[in-house]
C-alpha cells in the first residue's frame, strides 16, 4: 500500500518539516525549530498539530443506536448530552483495549474519534457488532487539526469567533469560510486547547490564519514529549489489546453506572474491579538524566524483575527524564524506590504521581 | 599542525601529538536533533578502535558514540553531561566528547578528511 498524505502535507514541506511515515501516511516528526523548541512554543503559546491521520467515524439511524453502542463501549452514552465528549475505549472480550477513543454526541448520532493505527479495524469491529439500520461512515473529506496552548482560545477566536465560549469536553459546529466546521475543546498534551473537523480543501487556508494569528506548527516529536508530561497513553506502547482500562489506570473513564451491565469486556473489568489488578501503570522519574525507553526493564531492590516501561522521554517543560510503565501492583506505591535497566546499568528512580506536568485545562461539566 | 579527520560514524577527531579530541559532527546532531542526554568513558579507562565509548539521546532516541581510535580516556567534558544541549549548540569545538592518548597513529590513516566526509554526509543521508 502506497504511503497517504495529509491535506496538509505541502504545508509541512513549506515550513520545513521532518517528515517520517507513522501509521501508513507521511507525517511531520518536526519542523525547523526542533522538539525541544515546539514542545515549549506549545506550552507557553500554542501549537498546531495535524492530527488528520486519526479517524473521524460518524454513526448515525436507528432509535436505539445509543443502547446498541452502550453494548461496545464503557461510557454512559445516555447521560452525554448533545454535544458532550467523553474518553472511552474499544475493548476486546478478555477487556483488554483494541483502541482508546473520543465519543462525541453529535444532533444526528455520535462522532468517535480513533488512532490512526487502529481506525480500520475499529470500523470493521464496530460494523460487525451493529445491525445494518445504522450507517456508519469513517470520513477521509475531513482533515482534523488540533490547536493547543494557552493562546489557543484568543488564536481561534480570531480566526473562528465564538468558539472561546465552548467548555472543556464539549464541541459545537460553527462556519469557516461559509463551510460548516466541527470544534471539540480537547486535546493531547495536558494544554487547553481545541479540535478542528474541517473540510479538506480548507485546511491548508484555515492553518496558515492560525499562523498569521501567532501559532507554530508542532511535529509529532512535540506531541509525544506533551503528552508523556501530561501523563496520557500512547496507544501502541501504554495502551494495548492485553491491557485493561483497570490495568492502565483509567478507572475513571469506566463511569460507576456501567459496571454491572453488559459490553465488551464487561466481565473481566467487573472482576477486576472486585478482586484488584496484578499490574498497574504507573509514573516513573528516574534519579538521573538517563532515559528509560519503551521496554526497559524494571526491577525491584531484590532485583527481582517487576514490570516494563512503555514509554519515556526527556521532559522539557519538566527538564527531567520521565517515563510510565506497568510495574507489579505491590510496587505502584507513589515513592517506591525501583529499579530500571538501561545498557546494563540499574539505575534507581521513584514511582511518581501523573502528570508529570500540571494541567491547565478549562474546566466546564465535571461528572467522572 | 593539527588535523581534523571524520568517521564514517560521524564522529571527529582531531589530533596533536599522541593526544586526540574526539566529538561528534554538527551533521550527527542534525541527524539527532536535540540532544538531552550525554554518557562518556570513564576517564583512565581504554577504548577499541570502533567500540563504543558513550552514549548520546536525543528527544526521539538513543545513539551510541563510537571511538575512531583506540587509546587511554585521559579527559572528559563534564560540561556536556551537564548540559546535553551544547552538543547542539557547538559540537566540533567547546562541546567536544573525550581526550585520548592514542598508541597508533596510523589507525587514522583510515578515516576521511573533511572533504571526503562532507561528501559521505552528503550521500548518506539523501
Amino acid at each position: 500500500m502506497s504511503i497517504k498524505k495529509t491535506s496538509l502535507n505541502n504545508l509541512h514541506i513549506k515550513y520545513g518539516a521532518k517528515l517520517v511515515e507513522f501509521a501508513g501516511y507521511q507525517m511531520p516528526i518536526q519542523y525547523k525549530d526542533g522538539i525541544i523548541q515546539e514542545h515549549k512554543y506549545t506550552r507557553s503559546h500554542s501549537g498546531i498539530f495535524d492530527v488528520s491521520h486519526m479517524g473521524q467515524l460518524f454513526i448515525s439511524g436507528g432509535d436505539d443506536l445509543t443502547n446498541e453502542l452502550e453494548k461496545i463501549f464503557p461510557a454512559d452514552l445516555k447521560k452525554l448530552k448533545t454535544n458532550q465528549s467523553k474518553y472511552s475505549f474499544l475493548m476486546n472480550n478478555k477487556g483488554g483495549i483494541q483502541d482508546d477513543l473520543i465519543i462525541t454526541k453529535t444532533s444526528d448520532g455520535f462522532l468517535i474519534i480513533l488512532n490512526a493505527a487502529c481506525k480500520y479495524n475499529d470500523y470493521k469491529v464496530i460494523k460487525s457488532k451493529l445491525d445494518n439500520q445504522y450507517k456508519l461512515n469513517l470520513d477521509e473529506s475531513l482533515s482534523l487539526i488540533a490547536l493547543q496552548g494557552p493562546e489557543a482560545k484568543n488564536v481561534l477566536n480570531k480566526v473562528i469567533p465564538g468558539c472561546d465560549s465552548l467548555k472543556f469536553m464539549n464541541g459545537n459546529n460553527y462556519v469557516y469560510k461559509n463551510e460548516k466546521v466541527y470544534i471539540t475543546r480537547s486535546g493531547y498534551t495536558g494544554e487547553d486547547g481545541f479540535e478542528i473537523s474541517i473540510k479538506n480543501s480548507d485546511a491548508e487556508t484555515f492553518v496558515e490564519s492560525l499562523i498569521e494569528n501567532g501559532s507554530k506548527l508542532i511535529g509529532l516529536g512535540a506531541r509525544d514529549t506533551l503528552r508523556m508530561e501530561a501523563g496520557l497513553c500512547l496507544y501502541g506502547n501504554d495502551l494495548d489489546n492485553d491491557t485493561s482500562p483497570i490495568e492502565a489506570n483509567l478507572k475513571w473513564a469506566i463511569p460507576k453506572s456501567r459496571i454491572e451491565t453488559e459490553f465488551v469486556g464487561s466481565e473481566v473489568l467487573k472482576n477486576q474491579f472486585q478482586s484488584g489488578v496484578k499490574k498497574l501503570r504507573v509514573g516513573i522519574k528516574p534519579d538521573s538524566k538517563v532515559i528509560a525507553r519503551v521496554n526497559t526493564k524494571i526491577y525491584n531492590d531484590k532485583n527481582q524483575e517487576i514490570g516494563k516501561v512503555t514509554s519515556g522521554t526527556f521532559g522539557p517543560s519538566v527538564e527531567h527524564s520521565i517515563a510510565m510503565g506497568y510495574v507489579d501492583n505491590s510496587y505502584s506505591t507513589v515513592n517506591t524506590k525501583i529499579f530500571l535497566e538501561v545498557r546494563g546499568k540499574k539505575i534507581p528512580a521513584n514511582i511518581c504521581n501523573l502528570p508529570f506536568y500540571k494541567k491547565n485545562y478549562v474546566k466546564g461539566e465535571i461528572n467522572v | 599542525m593539527s588535523e581534523v579527520k571524520y568517521s564514517k560514524e560521524h564522529e571527529w577527531i582531531k589530533l596533536d601529538g599522541e593526544e586526540a579530541t574526539i566529538g561528534i559532527t554538527k551533521h550527527a546532531t542534525e541527524m539527532l536533533g536535540d540532544i538531552v542526554f550525554a554518557e562518556l568513558p570513564e576517564k583512565g579507562s581504554h577504548v577499541d578502535k570502533d567500540g563504543t565509548a558513550g552514549v548520546v539521546e536525543s528527544t526521539k532516541a538513543a545513539s551510541d558514540v563510537y571511538t575512531p581510535v583506540s587509546g587511554e580516556v585521559i579527559d572528559t567534558n563534564q560540561m556536556i553531561v551537564d548540559d546535553p544541549s551544547k552538543i547542539n549548540e557547538d559540537p566540533e569545538e567547546s562541546a567536544w566528547f573525550f581526550k585520548l592518548k592514542i598508541k597508533d597513529k596510523s589507525e587514522m590513516d583510515s578515516l576521511m578528511n573533511k572533504e571526503e566526509y562532507e561528501k559521505f554526509a552528503k550521500e548518506t543521508s539523501a
